[in-house]
């Protein structure tokens, strides 16, 4: 037989075996993930819908899935008025069941109010602002990771007990930046620590001379930051410009592989805290790292994909237990205790939100982020900037 | 306020004067020329900034360590790939659309920037983080106080302004200079007089560009960082600038990129609420200026005939 024939022979073969063993047709159940694709953190948006649609494709390839899922990406832009309006793209869209939402707190606010309106169930996976769940009591709205109120506590506590006094803040002017000045500034009072100026910039602003040759003359041992990477990035980058000798304190915004490559060696020695724990020291960590690589995505999860994996696996849990109805599953969230996921047990409160209190310290060591406990600063074989 | 807090706020305001200043310089040639604005100049700065970073790495890759030998490659570089791309802008757009009212053209090139500007974020790779540029200018400072006097500052100021002394020079002391002032008040007479239109307009496209691609390389060493979003608002504060100076005037465009800064500066220093609101601020005293003197603070001279 020629080769043309033989293997137009097997794959008739194939075919025919193909098309003997019976396909199930499962019910398409969709569901939706927004976070910010495009513009300044796009990193993180990325990284949390890979995560999304890695937990639908595991979902998918599991036999035991009552249903096929199909997942619907819609992009903030960490733009309030955008996601507005991707917001009531979704929620009016009545095929989608539920939703994994939003990074950015500006964003995740705004749309709080859509989500009750159309009675679209959400889980979100990155934005901390506290307000998000606690404004109002809607039985819509969810959240997997923590908020700033305990970020900040944990915050103040570090480097009150460091020995540093003077701080100066500079937060963004969006609700993001707000919230960390307003529950910052209450837990260093209660420290005993002492601000001595505090400064509003623009989320996109590019120049921070003049608020940092301000900072300068009043001398702060340390400059907290609440706001973004982006902004993050060129005020530390500015500060050395500047002359400027004093801890670099930041929030959960910071904590992205895109800071450490905007600012190379000059990241060192940045101080920044987030909710839930590394990746890898996650108890679903390796697993979720195992799997995510497998699928050969452009971008790395960053620092909030597992918390985007858990809301989407949560939201398709929730499915399968009480089926593709928005009613149903809300109800079913609200019964949410002590649920297993990749990053630990999850129990909504009474608002939604998952009462998760660890928090880990992270500081730049050597182009990573560490650990404070496992870092060479805590065991004090290096020094911050102005440590006695 | 102690002098040397003063002295650091006037440095600041220098340098960001000058940016904004080049930027104007641009918008102003590109007006006095063709009577168009050309709304793509910013994320034409940002192109050049990117162009010299692009450069910078695939120098130094290509083995090449010394510092002075990657700076002037990358201004040389930057400046003219973005000079070429300046006289495309005018050849294929901006010239084709002469009859067409000036909104369109405004338009069209504002839609041209959204493109170039996208294309950095998406071409790039991980184009919407922002990029590291090199610091390849020597970083010693003098302490005075609290003014921190830094050498590349300086060096970038000086630099500065020996090219608009030079764009000064180009366009006073030169026939090229000559040719386009010339075009620029009158185009029929010019052409009458046997300049060649076409010519002129893309010499000045090419200037105006590259004055661009400068004004990005500086920003790239200033703040040693260069991100996609970085000509839109620097655009729209040089355009502003070009305005309140009066457009068609080089003198103008210079003195309301340094004005613009000084406002800010100002905003910042003597606000209570302080920084937040300085553009606010400046913006806020620009408008109350044009209201004042709409044509600018130096007129264009035209005469109509009647």
């Amino acid at each position: 037989m020629t080769r043309a024939l033989k293997a137009a022979m097997a794959i008739l073969a194939v075919a025919w075996l193909a098309a003997v063993v019976p396909a199930e047709a499962k019910d398409k159940v969709k569901v939706g993930f927004i976070g910010p694709l495009t513009g300044g953190v796009s990193a993180n948006g990325l990284g949390g819908r890979n995560s999304a649609d890695l937990a639908v494709r595991l979902r998918n390839a599991d036999p035991k899935a009552k249903y096929e899922y199909e997942l619907v990406v819609l992009d903030d832009e960490c733009k309030p008025n955008v996601a507005v309006q991707a917001a009531t793209k979704m929620a009016a869209e009545r095929d989608i069941v539920a939703a994994a939402t939003h990074y950015c707190s500006s964003t995740a606010i705004a749309t709080v109010d859509v989500y009750h309106r159309f009675g679209l169930p959400v889980v979100v996976w990155g934005a901390v602002l506290p307000d998000i769940t606690y404004r109002n009591k809607y039985p819509e709205v969810h959240r997997v990771n923590g908020t700033m109120i305990n970020q900040n506590d944990t915050n103040a506590e570090l480097l009150t007990k460091l020995g540093y006094k003077t701080f100066a803040v500079i937060h963004d002017t969006t609700d993001y930046g707000k919230g960390h000045n307003e529950y910052f500034s209450a837990a260093l009072a209660k420290r005993g620590g002492k601000i001595v100026g505090t400064f509003g910039v623009g989320s996109d602003q590019q120049d921070f001379t003049a608020e940092l040759t301000q900072i300068k003359a009043l001398n702060p041992e340390v400059i907290y930051f609440g706001g973004l990477t982006p902004i993050g990035v060129r005020i530390r980058a500015q500060m050395d410009k500047l002359g400027i000798k004093a801890v670099f304190d930041g929030t959960s915004g910071i904590v992205s592989d895109a800071y450490i490559q905007g600012l190379g060696a000059l990241a060192e020695g940045t101080l920044a805290f987030r909710e839930g724990a590394p990746t890898d020291k996650l108890p679903g960590g390796k697993f979720f790292m195992e799997k995510y690589a497998a699928q050969k995505y452009d971008n790395p999860p960053e620092a909030y994909g597992a918390f985007a994996y858990a809301a989407m696996d949560l939201i398709l849990d929730s499915i399968e237990k009480v089926g593709p109805d928005r009613r149903r599953v809300i109800e079913d969230m609200a019964k949410v205790e002590n649920r297993d996921s990749i990053i630990g047990k999850i129990t909504f409160d009474d608002h939604g939100q998952n009462t998760v209190s660890l928090i880990t310290k992270y500081v730049v060591q050597d182009g990573k982020w560490v650990v404070w406990e496992d870092s060479e600063y805590a065991s004090g074989k290096r020094k911050l900037p102005r440590q006695k | 306020m102690d002098i040397g807090l003063l002295a650091q706020h006037v440095m600041n305001g220098l340098m960001v004067g000058m940016m904004y200043a080049l930027v104007a310089v641009g918008f102003t040639l590109f007006f006095g020329v063709l009577d168009v604005i050309q709304f793509a100049h910013g994320d034409v700065l940002t192109v050049g900034a990117f162009t010299a970073l692009v450069t910078f790495l695939g120098v130094r890759a290509a083995g090449v360590g010394s510092g002075p030998i990657l700076l002037s490659a990358m201004v040389v570089v930057s400046i003219f790939a973005v000079a070429a791309l300046g006289m495309l802008i005018a050849r294929y757009l901006v010239l084709p659309l002469r009859t067409a009212p000036a909104l369109n053209t405004l338009l069209i090139t504002l839609m041209l920037g959204t493109v170039l500007r996208e294309s950095v974020r998406l071409f790039y790779p991980q184009g919407a983080n922002p990029k590291p540029f090199p610091a390849l200018l020597p970083t010693n400072s003098i302490n005075i106080g609290n003014f921190n006097l830094r050498l590349d500052n300086t060096i970038m100021l000086a630099a500065g302004v020996m090219v608009i002394i030079g764009v000064e020079l180009l366009l006073n002391r030169t026939k090229l200079g000559l040719a386009i002032r010339a075009v620029a008040q009158d185009e029929e007479t010019a052409r009458t007089m046997g300049i060649n239109f076409l010519a002129i307009v893309l010499v000045a496209f090419a200037i105006g560009s590259g004055l661009a691609a400068f004004a990005g390389i500086m920003n790239g060493f200033y703040y040693n960082e260069v991100n996609f979003g970085m000509g839109l608002y620097l655009g729209v504060i040089g355009f502003a600038a070009a305005i309140i100076g009066g457009l068609g005037s080089i003198y103008g465009a210079i003195l309301g990129g340094f004005l613009f800064a000084a406002l800010q500066t100002v905003g910042t220093v003597a606000l209570p609420f302080g920084s937040a609101y300085k553009d606010v601020f400046a913006f806020a005293v620009i408008i109350i200026f044009m209201a004042w003197r709409p044509t600018g603070l130096i007129q264009e001279k035209i005469s109509e005939r009647v």
